[in-house]
């Protein structure tokens, strides 16, 4: 009892403190390796010892000093010489000054996940770099989650940690003029998280589930630290808003339901709600962005539960906005849905046509998906029952390859 | 921190360059190793001769093997260089990208070696 008691204890601790130690100790000698190994350490001696002898008073405090026992070993083994001396005259240091004031470790993880996603490291495993040392995720955990070989995964994960170090990456917020461009990199890894939690539908593999919450304790975290950026602000409202519509998108039988016919009742109105005001909070700063954007979208198609339809025109202005800020082909696709609503299909459709010379839409599922509904709608049933074919033979969920199936089906009577 | 700047450029499109706009880029070289030299970040640097007057050497079985040209075909060569002393990566980064090689060619930023005393 004693035991768990700690045990939990000990995990509470590594949930909240963990990526604050491992940015602590990290960023002065911009080793995050040998920080996270002196961590695994300390963790590990805790929870031998916390069963024992109980609780520290500053359990932070503890950890931070048996760390830093094990980060002066590991400079020993890895460095020699005069560099040696003040690698561990640095560490020494910080670790004093932070047990002076035990209970006001300085909270860098900020500046740890601005060096997670620096220009300098590949985009790909931004998101995963950041899960591993801001949330303690292990190489096998993100691997599984983001569907790559575990090996591989740790491979380019001690190759981007091994980058910050040798590189010389900085561990700190950037100035004002690169700041928005260096927090997008910040957002679009957090983002990266959660999409990928957010495309195991079914949510019956709960790794992924979990990194969808992840995501937005990271979005919490970001704003927490940053709580006047706009973007950060309207990335957490944005996840919140596609959270709050997780369950509702398969109904009791694990049939895909398209928003459009989502059971209002089943979105989650609590976390509706925060993202609503996260986002007139960001609205106040007159500087829109792509997340706000997008979560504004989100918004004008929930509104359709406090007034029973989405708010069609509001969506097709916003993807004209981000249009003209991303030029997305996936945005435009979006765009001519919104027209099918305000306009008619027809119109919808002369949209798409527009897009039909882009050639990685050949192979996007969304773009003949919308195809075939807005040809079904004009009674062109031919050309519709092809597009839902071309639709059906891109889609890899099972669900909504059912649901396709439906649709085309219904064509016929 | 000690970065090498490696600047590759196209040569063809070097050579080809008419007398104005070598003159023009070359004020431009002057500017920014005077920047550098003002910020007190330059530990050295050159122009390099093209790749046409390179010489490969390796030693294969005792023996030197000397070819004409340089180390890989590629379609922008190396054409120079600066060595430089900065805080962190940020700092080469931002002195990489005033380098005029950097708008008409491409930078590659090299941490050095940090040899153990």
């Amino acid at each position: 009892m004693i035991q768990d008691a700690a045990r939990d204890a000990a995990e509470d601790i590594a949930r909240r403190s963990y990526g604050k130690l491992v940015a602590y100790l990290s960023a002065r000698t911009r080793d995050v390796a040998a920080a996270e190994d002196a961590l695994a350490e300390a963790f590990a001696a805790a929870l031998a010892d916390w069963p024992a002898n109980g609780i520290p008073q500053n359990p932070e405090a503890w950890l931070l000093a048996v760390a830093r026992r094990k980060a002066i070993d590991v400079a020993r083994r890895r460095r020699t010489g005069e560099e040696q001396a003040g690698h561990l005259q640095m560490i020494h240091d910080e670790v004093e000054a932070a047990a002076a004031g035990a209970s006001d470790i300085p909270d860098e993880r900020l500046a740890l996940m601005f060096a997670c996603a620096h220009p300098a490291i590949d985009a790909a495993i931004r998101a995963p770099l950041i899960l591993q040392t801001v949330l303690g995720f292990d190489a096998s955990t993100i691997a599984s989650a983001f569907l790559i070989a575990p090996a591989t995964m740790g491979q380019r994960l001690s190759r981007a940690k091994n980058k910050i170090r040798e590189a010389g990456i900085p561990f700190r917020v950037p100035e004002r003029e690169e700041l928005p461009e260096r927090l997008d990199a910040v957002l679009a890894a957090i983002y990266a998280a959660f999409a990928e939690g957010w495309t195991d539908p079914a949510g019956t593999e709960a790794r992924r589930r979990n990194l969808a919450e992840e995501g937005i304790w990271l979005g919490r975290l970001v704003v927490s630290l940053m709580p006047d950026e706009p973007e950060a602000l309207g990335l957490l409202a944005l996840m919140l808003f596609a959270e709050a519509r997780r369950a509702a998108r398969r109904d009791a039988n694990g049939e895909y339901v398209p928003l459009a016919d989502q059971d209002t009742p089943a979105w989650g109105a609590v976390m509706i709600d925060q993202a609503e005001a996260l986002l007139r909070h960001a609205g106040t700063m007159n500087t829109v962005g792509r997340y706000q954007l997008e979560a504004a979208v989100q918004s004008a198609h929930v509104v359709r539960r406090l007034t029973g339809a989405a708010d069609w025109a509001a969506i097709e202005q916003l993807y004209d906005a981000l249009h003209a800020l991303t030029g997305s082909p996936v945005v435009a696709i979006n765009r001519a849905v919104a027209v099918g609503e305000t306009e008619g299909p027809a119109a919808g459709l002369a949209q798409l046509d527009a897009l039909a010379d882009d050639a990685r839409l050949a192979d996007y599922q969304p773009y003949w998906a919308a195809r075939a509904t807005l040809l079904a709608r004009t009674g062109d049933t031919a050309t519709a029952a092809s597009a839902y074919d071309r639709a059906i033979g891109l889609e890899s969920d099972p669900a909504v390859r059912r649901f396709l199936q439906a649709r085309r089906s219904a064509l016929e009577n | 921190m000690q970065y090498l700047l490696m600047i590759y450029n196209n040569e063809a499109g070097t050579a080809a360059a008419p007398a104005e706009g070598v003159q023009k880029m070359n004020a431009a070289y002057l500017a920014y190793t005077e920047a550098m030299n003002k910020a007190g970040v330059v530990r050295g640097g050159n122009r390099l001769r093209p790749t046409s007057e390179a010489t490969t050497v390796r030693v294969k079985d005792g023996k030197s093997q000397v070819l004409d040209g340089p180390y890989a075909d590629t379609k922008e060569q190396l054409a120079g260089f600066f060595l430089i002393d900065v805080p962190d990566l940020d700092a080469a980064i931002s002195w990489a990208s005033k380098c005029p090689g950097a708008s008409t060619g491409t930078m590659e930023v090299r941490p050095i070696w940090q040899m153990s005393a």
